[in-house]
């Protein structure tokens, strides 16, 4: 496998922010999940739960609620406002005002014409949907008190709204409440509180089911507005639901972290009369489940504690497959560090500021296993506030780290670094040509001589550096007129190629000394995770959200034979079912056979030279191989060589010293910084 | 040696009434419960067992309500007979063999005359595997039928009763191998098994259907409970879980209504869930001891829970406990079996820190004496004060316990408590406590047992290397005091034991006896049969009472002559337990041999043994007694004698307690329990089919008119006696004098009624009526018209073998015949 001196940093508090929202697509199969900073998150989950498009967050914009209309999406928050999203430039379209105090909830009608609003001061307000915009259409009868969630009924006839102590249900032709469901406050002490609806459901056999405050599930028949049964799980609130798409399912989650599913089940075989019985619960959260989703096969929660967990429902899926197992999502998809490898410095991505960090050194050497003791700190050089309101983006730190760039949705900054001594010198560059404005990645050629940057359409401006003042060169521009953006770049070693893969799938090729497109790699049908470019073969190697890893030589334009041979053996399975996707791919420039990947929980070194792994043998066997006899080791090593002893890892790179440096965010470390979960009862406490 | 065939080992007495899921009867007055061989019958309200149904030669593994008649119930056994019981009157009405042995018993309404049973696999012999069968019980008159019609239902059962339980044409059950695992079956009309497969990650312990609907409750090691819904799909079935209990939950039952699901465990709390509604729960705690099975009444009024402290709780409405029917207490016992001279019950460790009363005659539970006087604290892995000896004096008079506490790196705790008999009180009273008695463990105990001494001795002998005699010293309040210690060459002494006149003490060091004179303290003689030192001694009686017998460690059997002071005869076996007939001259030995226990009953006189019995149970017996009997038996053969006036019981390995019997014993014990013959003689002639259906309108008449209480007469032309004798071909019709009595008996029915009615006591009268019902629902479900031609002809009825119902029936109906039809004729 190799010796490197390892560099297990473990400073980078990257922090993420809860999950306040969520709406899935159905069509498309795609999630939104909308988190506290404002920042909304595209998984696909027809392709792995890929995390494909990121819409950085704004210090005024605090997302309350998420909407789909048809491949449109939607959100409402505690501004007032209504945010279209432009999912190809990734970044807010344009906002209206609803003039109705904070938005609680959005809801869409199944047509898809209308927008539905909860507002503070107690009206439903409608919005029609343009091709363009939404427009005010009208305001429904104004009632006393916050309307905190909506529903409506599928024929978009009506619509259900949760506020405090009740539930209305309002005419979506005339505006006038037709119903008012009383739901009953608390017992004891919460007696006097009052009770807060925080979702309903409105199912088309007219069927209202209300989640609360008190901590009940109730179901009303919404035709008589007659309560029909109160389910109570849980001592506190019951703050989500959601209803499957054949309407047999729900599920609710609370403030303890359970997630509770209901099912319609009818009590003897073969009788029609059906009933919501509570069925299973699920605790895969430490704290509230503020949103859910129910798929086809799996419910999705999320909340307080960040993470989002995919459950199957192994009734729906088959058992024992990768589709059974369950998924949590912690790390963003992407990469938040960047690493100059030539300087040894870090640079960490946060949404509010960037941090420059130097790593420490450690004297002499020692037996592998050892940790070595350090003989300067890491030390923290800069931290950088971002300016304006937008969150950071994207952030790049050139290979010497005499350049670093960050990005928001509307601007680029550049700076210059200089060290001397122990001092250390920014200056902003002030002109940036004006192209350079909204750019969703960035990356710096490996002599810090040029600046790259996507832009709309997957297009690439090239920007030249110098000392004094930085140039456009040009713009790369694809061939096939996509319009998504690009989510990876790369430079090679070399400087003549640069690589990008935008969220159609397509990879494409720029030869820099001609500053033209050179070919475009055989779409995959799974989006690249990771890609690279071997600086002396010149190959591609690029990772998709499946697993799969594809070779391919830029200067025959075709797959090379270890890609071929690779795919026609099949990657092993457990490779397959490793539920986190490769981030970041690197090179050993010492033995040239040697990949270098990673995902959350491993690093792998792929040699090239080695027989690939047959599905029999063992893929996991660095345990058992240094066990075995020196001699033996040979028939038993595999191309695959997988290392687990650092864990929730961020970022693997290699320096150009050969030591390798390994950011670790332990999720303990996470936890603990999450406000405390509610209060429960445990048994023998 | 001779094998004794007419001599078996039985279970009789003090057996487990929590082996088995009990059973409530329809009316809710009646609790059914296997115990042992037998099934006995208790009341719900009284706790008093009102009768046993004998008829097993096993153990009976199941009971089960007749699903078609609530008046009789089904009885399985590992003797591989399934028997019909009419329980009110304790009958036997059938028994059908299966042949193969019976682990449980169910029912499904659905199937008429079919009953399911766990039998072992049936081609292996091995019986590690189990088989669900059912079984077609066949529609015959015979006391004796053969069902042969078994067909396999499901195979890889467990045998444990709470694994299967069979809901509205539902079968679940979880594997006994693989626990993980809850197979439902769809029972269809033709009993068509359609297996539905589950997984659950916990280990299921019991299973129980809803009722109604389609739910299955089942419950796990770790606690939790899981209601399984939708299971008739393939795959989306779906589970609810409930979680109370902290560890394995071993039994569930819906209520039957379904409105309610009741389950318990080791915690001795009974939880109610309310179905549904799961989050409301109620509780019954302290019970006692964990809850091994739980049984509700038809009507749901009263529950029932077994205990693992072999007892049985009456629970009404959930709320208030009722009745407690406690067995024999099967613990750690350490105390020796002994008889209470007084009551003549057994005397053992019972409750922790009690000693319990057991008396064998009625079976029952007398009462627990508290020994230790101080609170059991339920904690595992604490030492507390434990009843490790006790003994009786000859009368009955005292009772010397020894109690003890070894907690780590303490000294050891010991008390010897003196018990006097209160005449007043009828219970044993706290006369001396004795505190440190000992330096070390007290090895054995016993008192003087000379009915006519003067002084009561007690000597104990102890681990510290002395003999300590007790006697009772009468200052103004009389107390017991040390009297003599007594040590031979430092050696530590094990066993002691007075001769029956109390003139002699034997106590053995190691392998050395020494005999000493209690009146002196004089050391009389030492006897030793080196090597190996003495385990067990004692005196001969009566005609043997110059023999001392001692078993050695080295696997001897010695018996020395005491007035030769030598060694009469010795013989060579691994004896673990040998005691003396204190009613006759005999004893008992019990010898381990390659894992099996086997008995040799001798006189010491002749080294030949009057009876052997090999292999009596598996494992060591190191507990037994002789119990008087309560009147003697009779026997004559040489090899059942020795049962004449005692009857040995013995505790098992697995704390059974078992018994010996003889033949001719059991016979009896079988005949006191009556059993209905049907006579088969009557011919099916329709001059019967006139009678018999005669005979049941009369009753019907009856009936209605004692519920509708109108004192109205038929009208004669209305009557069916009338339309009968008219419509009826004359060529069949019987004599015209029968005729004529039937005909004004018709007439007459209402006004002899009313004239029963006033005579009999009301009581007297319900449990006829009852009689009269159960016998008219076993003819439906025999679907064969009973012979009950019972209307005056004594002819025919001379032949038949009668109830006691039956016979007073007759002597009825005869004595009216007489008075009112002689008038008749006359006129």
């Amino acid at each position: 496998m190799g010796e490197f001196k390892v560099h297990r940093v473990r400073f980078f508090d990257y922090m993420p922010s809860a999950i306040r929202a969520m709406a899935f697509n159905r069509q498309s199969e795609r999630l939104a999940v909308a988190r506290a900073d404002g920042a909304v998150e595209i998984f696909n989950f027809s392709d792995n739960y890929f995390q494909e498009k990121v819409i950085p967050g704004q210090d005024s914009r605090a997302v309350e609620a998420l909407c789909w209309v048809d491949q449109r999406l939607f959100s409402g928050g505690l501004n007032g406002e209504i945010t279209e999203y432009d999912l190809e430039n990734l970044k807010p379209r344009y906002t209206v005002a609803a003039y109705g105090g904070p938005i609680w909830t959005i809801s869409s009608n199944n047509q898809g014409t209308m927008l539905a609003l909860g507002c503070e001061d107690g009206t439903v307000k409608m919005f029609e949907v343009l091709a363009e915009k939404v427009q005010f259409q009208r305001n429904f009868d104004r009632q006393k008190g916050r309307i905190i969630s909506l529903s409506w009924h599928p024929s978009g006839t009506l619509i259900a709204a949760g506020m405090m102590d009740m539930i209305r249900v309002f005419d979506a032709e005339t505006g006038h409440a037709t119903h008012r469901l009383l739901v009953e406050r608390g017992v004891g002490a919460s007696k006097s509180r009052e009770v807060v609806v925080w979702s309903v459901a409105f199912l088309s056999d007219h069927t209202i089911i209300s989640g609360d405050s008190a901590g009940k599930v109730q179901i009303w028949d919404g035709v008589t507005g007659t309560l029909l049964r109160t389910h109570l799980v849980t001592k506190w609130d019951v703050l989500a639901l959601s209803v499957s798409q054949d309407q047999s399912s729900l599920v609710a989650g609370t403030s303890e972290g359970t997630v509770i599913q209901f099912q319609l089940i009818s009590s003897t075989v073969g009788q029609q009369d059906k009933e919501w019985v509570r069925t299973r619960t699920f605790k895969n959260h430490s704290h509230d489940v503020r949103a859910l989703a129910h798929t086809e096969t799996a419910v999705v929660s999320g909340g307080m504690d960040t993470q989002l967990v995919v459950r199957p429902l192994l009734d729906k899926v088959e058992k024992n497959t990768q589709e059974s197992s369950l998924r949590k999502i912690v790390f963003p998809h992407r990469s938040l560090v960047c690493c100059a490898k030539k300087a040894g410095l870090l640079l960490f991505q946060f949404p509010e500021h960037l941090e420059l960090w130097r790593l420490g050194e450690s004297e002499g050497h020692g037996k592998p296993g050892d940790s070595l003791t350090v003989k300067t700190k890491p030390e923290k050089l800069i931290q950088l506030k971002r300016k304006g309101e937008d969150h950071i983006c994207c952030s790049a730190l050139s290979p010497c780290g005499g350049w670093m760039a960050y990005s928001t949705v509307s601007s680029v900054r550049l700076y210059r670094l200089q060290y001397n001594n122990n001092n250390i010198g920014i200056t902003k560059v002030s002109r940036l040509p004006k192209d350079l404005c909204s750019v969703h990645q960035l990356c710096f050629s490996s002599d810090s001589s040029k600046l790259f940057a996507s832009s709309s359409h997957s297009s690439v401006i090239v920007v030249a550096l110098n000392q004094q003042e930085c140039t456009y060169l040009h713009t790369l521009k694809p061939k096939s007129s996509s319009r998504q953006p690009v989510h990876l770049l790369f430079a090679s070693e070399d400087g003549k190629w640069l690589a990008t893969a935008n969220t159609d799938c397509e990879i494409h090729i720029y030869n820099l000394d001609k500053l033209k497109l050179h070919c475009t790699v055989p779409v995959y049908s799974s989006y690249p995770t990771a890609i690279a470019i071997h600086p002396l073969t010149s190959n591609l190697v690029v990772v998709h959200a499946d697993q799969q890893i594809f070779e391919y030589s830029l200067e025959k334009k075709e797959y090379t034979e270890w890609s071929r041979k690779l795919q026609k053996l099949g990657l092993h399975s457990l490779w397959l079912e490793r539920d986190t996707p490769v981030t970041h791919i690197t090179f050993n420039s010492r033995n040239p056979a040697h990949i270098i990947l990673h995902d959350m929980f491993m690093f792998c070194i792929i040699d090239q030279s080695l027989p690939l792994p047959e599905a029999k043998t063992l893929l996991y066997n660095q345990m058992t191989l240094r066990s075995v006899p020196e001699p033996e080791r040979i028939r038993h090593s595999h191309a695959f060589k997988i290392c687990k002893n650092f864990q929730h890892l961020l970022c693997v790179r290699l320096l150009e010293d050969h030591s390798l440096v390994v950011v670790e965010r332990p999720l303990l470390d996470i936890m603990s910084q999450l406000p405390a979960p509610v209060r429960q009862k445990k048994f023998a406490t | 040696m001779v094998e004794h065939g007419d001599i078996r080992v039985v279970h009789r007495g003090g057996s487990k009434i929590n082996f088995r899921e009990p059973v409530i009867t329809n009316d809710s007055s009646f609790l059914l419960c296997a115990s042992g061989e037998c099934v006995k019958v208790f009341s719900t309200s009284t706790e008093e067992c009102i009768h046993d149904l004998r008829g097993h030669t096993d153990l009976v593994t199941g009971v089960l309500l007749k699903p078609s008649n609530h008046l009789q119930v089904y009885s399985c056994s590992a003797d591989g007979t399934v028997r019909l019981w009419d329980f009110t009157d304790g009958i036997l009405i059938k028994t059908y063999v299966i042949g193969y042995p019976i682990y449980s018993i169910y029912a499904s309404p659905d199937h008429e005359g079919i009953i399911f049973i766990v039998t072992p696999m049936l081609s292996d012999k091995r019986s590690e595997l189990f088989q669900l069968v059912a079984v077609h019980l066949p529609q015959s008159g015979d006391q004796l039928v053969e069902a042969r019609e078994l067909s396999a239902v499901l195979s890889d059962v467990s045998s444990n009763p709470a694994a299967i339980t069979i809901g509205r044409g539902v079968c679940s059950h979880h594997c006994c191998h693989q626990h993980t695992i809850l197979n439902c079956y769809i029972l269809k009309s033709e009993i068509l098994p359609q297996g539905n497969k589950k997984g659950g990650r916990n280990t299921f312990t019991c299973v129980a259907c809803h009722p109604k609907d389609d739910c299955i409750a089942t419950g796990h090691e770790d606690g939790k409970i899981r209601l399984w819904r939708n299971f008739n799909h393939k795959k989306e079935y779906t589970y609810t879980t409930l979680h109370w209990h902290h560890s394995a939950v071993s039994s569930l039952r819906f209520t039957p209504e379904g409105t309610n699901l009741l389950s318990g465990g080791v915690e001795s709390v009974l939880v109610q869930w309310r179905y549904n509604q799961e989050s409301q729960r109620d509780f019954l705690p302290r019970l006692g001891a964990a809850i091994t099975h739980i049984t509700i009444s038809p009507d749901g009024a009263l529950f029932c829970t077994s205990h693992s402290d072999n007892k049985i709780t009456i629970i009404q409405s959930c709320v208030k406990v009722s009745a407690v029917i406690q067995g024999l207490v099967k613990g750690d016992v350490r105390t020796d079996l002994m008889v209470d001279p007084r009551s003549k019950a057994m005397v053992l460790n019972g409750k922790p820190g009690h000693l319990q009363f057991y008396s064998l005659q009625r079976d029952k539970l007398l009462y627990n004496l508290d020994i230790v006087q101080q609170e059991y604290i339920h904690e595992s892995g604490l030492q507390q004060f434990e009843v490790v000896k006790a003994a009786f004096d000859a009368s009955g008079n005292w009772l010397a316990t020894v109690e003890e506490r070894k907690q780590k790196a303490a000294e050891l705790e010991l008390n010897l408590k003196l018990w006097e008999f209160d005449e007043q009180t009828q219970s044993f009273v706290l006369n001396t406590t004795i505190s440190a008695p000992h330096e070390a463990q007290i090895t054995a105990m016993c008192f003087c047992h000379a009915a006519d001494s003067q002084t009561t001795m007690l000597v104990s002998t102890s681990k510290d290397g002395h003999f300590k005699a007790w006697q009772l010293a009468t200052p103004a309040r009389p107390s017991w005091s040390c009297d003599f210690v007594g040590a031979y060459h430092g050696l530590v002494p094990k066993c002691c034991c007075f001769s029956a006149d109390g003139s002699l003490l034997a106590v053995s060091f190691q392998e050395v006896v020494t005999v000493w004179s209690p009146s002196s303290w004089e050391l009389l003689t030492t006897l030793s049969q080196p090597p190996g030192a003495i385990r067990d001694l004692c005196f001969g009686r009566l005609s043997c009472s110059k023999y001392l017998l001692g078993t050695t460690a080295s696997n001897l059997l010695c018996c020395w002559n005491l007035l030769t002071c030598s060694l009469e005869w010795s013989t060579s076996m691994d004896t673990s337990l040998l005691l003396a007939d204190p009613f006759s001259e005999n004893m008992a030995a019990f010898c381990c041999q390659a894992g099996c226990t086997d008995l040799f009953v001798f006189k010491p006189s002749e080294p030949r043994p009057l009876f052997s019995h090999k292999a009596v149970c598996s494992g060591k017996v190191t507990r037994a007694v002789f119990a008087p009997r309560e009147d003697m038996l009779e026997s004559c053969e040489e090899s059942s004698q020795w049962l004449n006036c005692s009857q040995l019981y013995f505790l098992t390995q697995y704390m059974d307690l078992m018994t010996f019997i003889t033949k001719a014993e059991e016979d009896r014990l079988m005949a006191s329990s009556k059993q209905l013959v049907i006579d088969d003689s009557v011919a099916m002639t329709p001059f019967y089919l006139l009678l018999g259906k005669h005979r049941q309108q009369q009753q019907e008449n009856q009936d209605t008119l004692s519920t509708l209480s109108a004192e109205r007469t038929p009208l004669p032309q209305g009557s069916v006696a009338i339309k009968e004798l008219l419509q009826t071909p004359a060529h069949v019709l019987p004599s015209t004098s029968f005729l004529c009595s039937m005909f004004v008996q018709s007439l007459l029915i209402s006004v002899t009624d009313s004239r029963e009615e006033s005579k009999h006591a009301e009581e007297e009268m319900e449990s006829e009526k009852e009689e009269e019902d159960s016998e008219g629902e076993m003819e439906s479900s025999t679907s064969r018209p009973r012979e009950a031609s019972l209307a005056g002809h004594a002819t025919e009825t001379a032949a038949l073998a009668l109830t006691k119902a039956q016979a007073r029936e007759l002597r009825r109906v005869k004595k009216l015949d007489h008075s009112w039809l002689s008038g008749l004729l006359d006129s």
